[in-house]
């Protein structure tokens, strides 16, 4: 719901307030360049009467004297040519030069505050305002409740890197945008008359003057009394008019001065309301305060970057929702469809049984596991199709399923099917749609369908189920689904470098380039993500597609984008579709690939020390972090490979990191040689170093075969027992992150 | 009755006389390019030492800028009365402001001036941008303004 307002404010707003927002930065600087230019020292023991003496020879047409908050003194003249105004030096009264509003910032400032449009502009940037307000505060509970509370705001934020660049920047500039969201939406509709007039009563014109001969500007008492720094703006009498009076303002208030007897006459100080409307104004321009304006002016200038970021988000999620037609309400369905999916390819699967279930007049209500309640008034059965994360661990959409289960006390009388979804390449193959299964069982939740399994999106598998379906529901159904395949990137291979031949190991580095793209790439097609691959980093994985498949495979990424190349380390199993098509490529010979983005997989971005450790081919994501080391933060590479002449990937390139110190220190290891040994021992013999790391809180990514991940971390167990902490200890602070296949 | 029946003839005379004795002027104010939002224009009537008479038109529509029209202002001590159905929306920069209205016949060719005083948001306030003598030999004459004004042309 918060997302949802979040997201539809923001695009509604997107236009609105990136012009007010450019705008408003540009404007920023405007104090700030006066502030420079201006004279202010020594204004305030000169009196008003000693500058306008020092003005009278010069400017004998002087009409009016004005002085900004940021201390600029003004003089408007008339002379032979019409008028014209002048910056002076307030203690000599010397002319330093012209003034003349430049016409780009009144344009500037026009645009900022009525988009040219004057009232009904001046109503559109009140409601920008208004919009820019509600967009910062949903943006912060949206941050809030991304990181888990209001306290752990300032944590490090995980997500792709639009999501981090927006979130970061958010969390900078929110009190800015906070601020002058806020000062401006007041003095939109102090300006609107929607809030009464800040401004105090005018002093009426004094009823009687002396009407007297003038006397000289100096040689007014009142104007004698007034410091130059107080002053705000002294309007002459005019010429011929011996009845007419000075005007005065100063910081504390206006009234009228006698030219003839130098008199203050019907004096008005600003009243509170005044003064609170100057300090919201001042607040919101800068004026006066110039590097607070600096400040507000950099925080709105981010804005155009938010907008950005945040469409770019919208948008890929957007395009990743899978949509439901006829998604029937809770009170009204007679089957109730539960999904649990972290990438949404679940969601493909229910969604084919929700048109198939609605094609055939049932009443379908599909939604997120996370959604489940105690009570569905007309369901006569349930589905529950999850993925599992990880070992045995719900995925994102079904983290509190177990717990609302648990506190349904009264199990209804609602046959439920189970279909768990998953790869059984990885030991606890759908070990969370097991669960789920078993927990429903044991609170005596009965069974529509025994539980089952569809292994890697096997479209066939999946249409087997639904037979079985058909059968129990008594009404002919047919699952046909074929998985949406992301928009894939031709990539050429530029160069191989092959190892491991020797050791039963042929493992070879690929780097592939991206192939030229004909013709130009349209604005639309850069929105819409069809510019070519999506921004990577080391350690996000590349989808790649075997000719007459469409199940890709993934390979952690040891290159990022601004490396200009994608490398990939694989190694070669007989019989392994993808790996025997890859290592058969030649140079210039191309594939089918897309980025998916793996964020929890990255160095953190703190000083602590790194550990990386791996074996085999898992280094090629290790060897990018190193990469890209430019920092030079600690780090510490552990690497297990068979034999150091045949397989010992990156040799060359990890060396030569060593000296530029982007590598702290390398400890590879080799099972094929007379003292030999795997990384995990090699961890355990490192005991001391790797607990000392440690308690400078250093974080450990591994990345390698599932076995060797197990075994790292039962070392690593060992390990830092005498610490009195575990690997889930470190897990849960984020410090333990892994890549395991 | 004869009694009442002359006043009203009196009075009426009296109208007429009044209706006849106004005649139709033109105004036509040509502003600068000064660059700024609409500008606020007060066009008034003053006799020969700038005493205030009567208000001929107002540009400009809220009142709470009315502050900066200082001389128009003066005269009228911002009374309601003085104004009420003699404004118009402000005139932007470069655009030229039409009025049509009928003036009292005195008024002219009797030392009586024509004044604006105008002002533009964030810019000065120029009180007597134009000043001039409402008289029979000066109709069709531009006169050039002080501040946002470029010409001001009066005919009748």
């Amino acid at each position: 719901m918060l997302r949802k307002f979040h997201s539809v404010l923001g695009l509604i707003a997107a236009a609105l307030v990136v012009v007010i927002s450019i705008t408003g930065g540009i404007l920023a600087l405007d104090p700030f360049l006066e502030r420079t230019q201006a004279k202010v020292v020594g204004t305030s023991s000169t009196s008003v009467a000693e500058l306008t003496a020092k003005l009278t020879s010069r400017y004998p047409g002087a009409e009016q004297i004005q002085r900004t908050s940021s201390g600029t003194v003004i003089v408007y003249f008339a002379n032979a040519d019409g008028t014209g105004a002048d910056i002076i030096n307030p203690l000599t009264g010397e002319t330093i030069g012209p003034y003349t509003a430049s016409p780009v910032m009144v344009w500037v400032k026009r645009l900022h505050r009525s988009y040219l449009l004057d009232t009904p502009g001046r109503v559109a940037t009140g409601i920008g305002a208004l919009l820019m307000l509600l967009i910062t505060f949903s943006g912060v509970f949206m941050l809030a409740n991304r990181l888990g509370s209001f306290r752990q705001i300032f944590r490090p934020i995980k997500g792709s890197f639009k999501q981090q660049l927006h979130c970061q920047m958010g969390r900078v500039i929110v009190l800015g945008l906070l601020l002058s969201s806020v000062t401006g939406l007041y003095m939109s509709a102090v300006s609107l008359e929607l809030l009464p007039e800040p401004q105090s009563i005018e002093p009426s014109f004094p009823e009687s003057v002396s009407g007297g001969i003038p006397l000289p500007t100096d040689k007014l008492q009142a104007l004698k009394e007034i410091p130059v720094s107080e002053l705000r703006e002294l309007v002459y009498p005019y010429a011929e008019d011996l009845t007419d009076v000075y005007t005065i303002k100063t910081k504390q208030g206006s009234g009228f001065i006698d030219q003839s007897t130098g008199q203050l006459l019907s004096y008005q100080a600003y009243g509170t309301k005044q003064a609170f409307y100057e300090l919201i104004f001042m607040l919101h321009t800068g004026e006066g305060l110039w590097w607070l304006g600096l400040l507000l002016g950099l925080c709105a200038l981010a804005v155009p970057m938010m907008s950005w970021t945040g469409i770019q988000i919208w948008w890929e999620r957007h395009k990743s929702d899978t949509e439901l037609n006829n998604n029937t309400a809770i009170r009204m369905a007679d089957t109730v469809i539960l999904v649990g999916s972290e990438s949404n390819s679940t969601w493909g699967f229910a969604k084919t049984l929700h048109d198939s279930l609605n094609k055939a007049g049932y009443l379908v209500h599909t939604t997120a596991m996370n959604n489940f309640v105690n009570h569905y008034p007309h369901a006569k059965r349930l589905f529950v199709l999850t993925s599992t994360y990880g070992d045995g661990d719900a995925p994102s959409s079904a983290n509190h399923f177990m717990a609302i289960l648990e506190m349904i006390t009264h199990t209804p009388n609602l046959p439920v099917a189970v279909l768990g979804f998953g790869d059984n390449q990885f030991p606890h193959f759908c070990q969370f749609a097991k669960n789920v299964d078993t927990a429903l069982r044991a609170k005596g939740w009965q069974v529509l369908l025994p539980f089952e399994t569809i292994n890697q999106q096997s479209p066939q598998e999946f249409a087997r189920w639904g037979v079985e379906l058909s059968k129990v529901l008594g009404t002919e159904l047919v699952l046909a689904h074929s998985p949406a395949l992301p928009r894939c990137n031709k990539l050429v291979l530029a160069e191989r470098i092959d190892y491991g031949a020797e050791v039963q190991a042929p493992t070879t580095v690929f780097r592939f380039k991206e192939e030229p793209r004909e013709g130009v790439v349209g604005l639309f097609d850069k929105v819409a993500g069809r510019s070519g691959l999506s921004h990577f980093e080391a350690g996000d994985l590349v989808g790649i597609l075997p000719p007459e498949s469409n199940m890709p495979r993934f390979y952690s990424l040891a290159s990022a984008s601004k490396d200009g190349m994608l490398e990939i380390c694989v190694r070669y199993h007989l019989g392994g579709v993808c790996s025997s098509y890859l290592h058969a490529l030649s140079i210039g010979d191309s594939i089918n690939a897309f980025i998916k983005p793996n964020p929890s997989f990255r160095p953190s971005s703190s000083n602590a020390p790194i550990v990386l450790i791996g074996a085999g081919t898992g280094i090629g994501p290790l060897v990018g972090f190193i990469r890209h080391n430019t920092a030079h933060h600690a780090m510490h590479l552990y690497w297990g490979g068979r034999c150091p002449e045949s397989d010992f990937l990156y040799k060359a390139e990890l060396n030569s990191y060593l000296e530029d110190k982007r590598l702290t220190k390398l400890n590879a290891v080799f099972s094929r040689v007379s003292q030999r040994a795997y990384v995990q021992d090699k961890i355990t013999l490192d005991g001391d170093e790797l607990r000392r790391l440690i308690e400078e809180g250093a974080q450990i990514l591994v990345c390698g075969g599932r076995r060797m991940a197990n075994s790292v971390m039962a070392a690593l167990n060992e390990v830092i027992l005498p610490l009195g902490i575990d690997v889930q200890t470190l897990r849960e602070q984020d410090r333990y992150r892994e890549d395991v296949y | 009755m004869k009694y009442i029946a002359m006043t009203l003839c009196l009075l009426s005379g009296a109208f007429l006389t009044t209706t006849a004795s106004a005649r139709e002027v033109n105004l036509t104010t040509e502003m600068k390019n000064y660059g700024g939002d609409g500008a606020y224009l007060a066009i008034y009537l003053t006799d020969e030492k700038g005493i205030y008479q009567e208000t001929v038109w107002v540009a400009g529509q809220k009142s709470k800028y009315y502050k900066h029209l200082s001389g128009w202002v003066r005269g009228t001590r911002k009374r309601e009365s003085e104004y009420d159905g003699l404004t118009g929306a402000s005139v932007t920069s470069g655009k030229t402001l039409t009025v049509t209205l009928d003036l009292a016949d005195s008024y002219i060719d009797s030392g009586f001036q024509l004044r604006i005083d105008s002002a533009v948001e964030d810019m000065r306030d120029h009180r007597n941008d134009i000043v001039v003598p409402f008289t029979s030999e000066g109709v069709g004459q531009p006169i050039s303004g002080r501040g946002y004004v470029k010409t001001f042309t009066y005919s009748f």
